[in-house]
């Protein structure tokens, strides 16, 4: 599925490089922690948090990420809105919980790993 | 000109709602002397209400009280802040205060957060819910800090909750730290080869204490006065000051 789809299907909010839209998500992994999506999340794998430090664009690059979604409407830094647009990282907001993200995402056919 | 000084920079108090109720300045102080520290920093949760009392508590014994706060900021990330005087802290905290939800402390959940004083005598109690974020960045916390003529350290960056590693996987680059703060439990040279994010820092060890039994007394600073000041120099290892954790 394209990041695209799942932009419109969710009524997400596009904050950074939305020149990125057209790859092809993977996969999904969800959690707050970055050490934990260092060690977990995959290539391709959009990626559901609601940390909105600058951090999280230096991880989604790192790891080839397709891009993030922030939940709960957490509050974005410029900092981190500026670097995603530098490393071409799409930064994707929604009012809603994680929860409920990724049962919309799983909904769609998109899978976690194992 | 220099002196050789034991610190422990991470202490809580009875205000902290998971310390013990035998975290009371003159206790405090007491176990200091006896583990042969020079140097302590009361850091509660979110709040410098007791530091004022520990100050005084140690007056006459030689041990220097650097008051502070442990900042948890708004990626659960948490911070100890230390600076000279009380006045310092008290503004400080005025600035954490007006960062932290208003949201009210759940005794039976939490634990009670009392204010005390030198003596270690009930004052009162902290109705606000302390333990838990601000809505602070990471690096609006240190930026304000080191504004204030305060140090700021990542908190027990090894641990795997509310801790800079952890939960933000490395150190920001843009990011000025003179140090970070390992575990009492960690030995330097495996939280290096562990993490190898923060190989070039330097790191000092703290006890983290929510009882008398957790201080620790084994990082030593080479400094000419037990200032904020100084301990910045012997972090970054100039001036012939330095910091071991032995
Ligand atoms: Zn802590
Ligand atoms: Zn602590």
């Amino acid at each position: 599925m394209k990041l695209r789809e799942v932009v419109s299907s969710l009524n997400l909010g596009v904050a950074s490089a939305s020149d990125t839209l057209d790859q092809t998500i993977t996969g999904g992994y969800a959690s707050d922690l970055l050490s934990c999506v260092m060690a977990k999340a995959q290539a391709g794998n959009i990626w559901v948090t609601l940390q909105a430090h600058v951090n999280i664009v230096a991880v989604a690059s790192l790891l080839n990420l397709t891009g993030i979604i922030i939940t709960e409407g957490s509050r974005l830094e410029e900092a981190t809105i500026e670097k995603a647009n530098e490393e071409h990282i799409p930064i994707l907001t929604t009012p809603l919980p994680t929860f409920t993200v990724v049962s919309k995402l799983a909904a769609l056919g998109i899978q976690g790993t194992d | 000109m220099f002196q050789y000084v034991l610190a422990d920079l991470h202490i809580h108090t009875v205000l902290s709602p998971c310390a013990e109720v035998e975290m009371i300045p003159p206790l405090i102080i007491r176990r200091a002397r006896e583990l042969g520290l020079g140097l302590i920093g009361i850091t509660d949760h979110n709040s410098a209400e007791n530091v004022a009392a520990v100050i005084e508590a140690a007056q006459g014994s030689g041990i220097t009280v650097l008051p502070g706060i442990e900042v948890q900021t708004r990626e659960e990330v948490h911070v100890v802040t230390l600076f000279d005087t009380a006045q310092q802290a008290l503004v400080w905290q005025m600035e954490v205060f007006n960062h932290l939800p208003n949201l009210k402390n759940n005794e039976d959940h939490f634990g009670a957060q009392f204010v005390v004083d030198a003596s270690g005598e009930y004052i009162r109690r902290n109705e606000r819910l302390l333990a838990t974020s601000t809505d602070m960045s990471l690096e609006m916390v240190v930026a304000m800090v080191q504004d204030l003529g305060g140090l700021a350290l990542p908190a027990h960056v090894d641990r795997p909750s509310f801790s800079l590693l952890a939960n933000l996987g490395f150190v920001p680059p843009d990011l000025d730290l003179p140090a970070v703060e390992i575990l009492c439990s960690s030995q330097e040279s495996e939280v290096r080869q562990r993490f190898p994010q923060i190989r070039g820092f330097t790191m000092v060890s703290s006890g983290d204490a929510h009882r008398l039994s957790e201080m620790v007394a084994r990082t030593i600073f080479k400094i000419a006065a037990p200032t904020v000041a100084e301990l910045v120099l012997a972090m970054r290892g100039e001036d012939g000051r330095w910091v071991e954790i032995y």
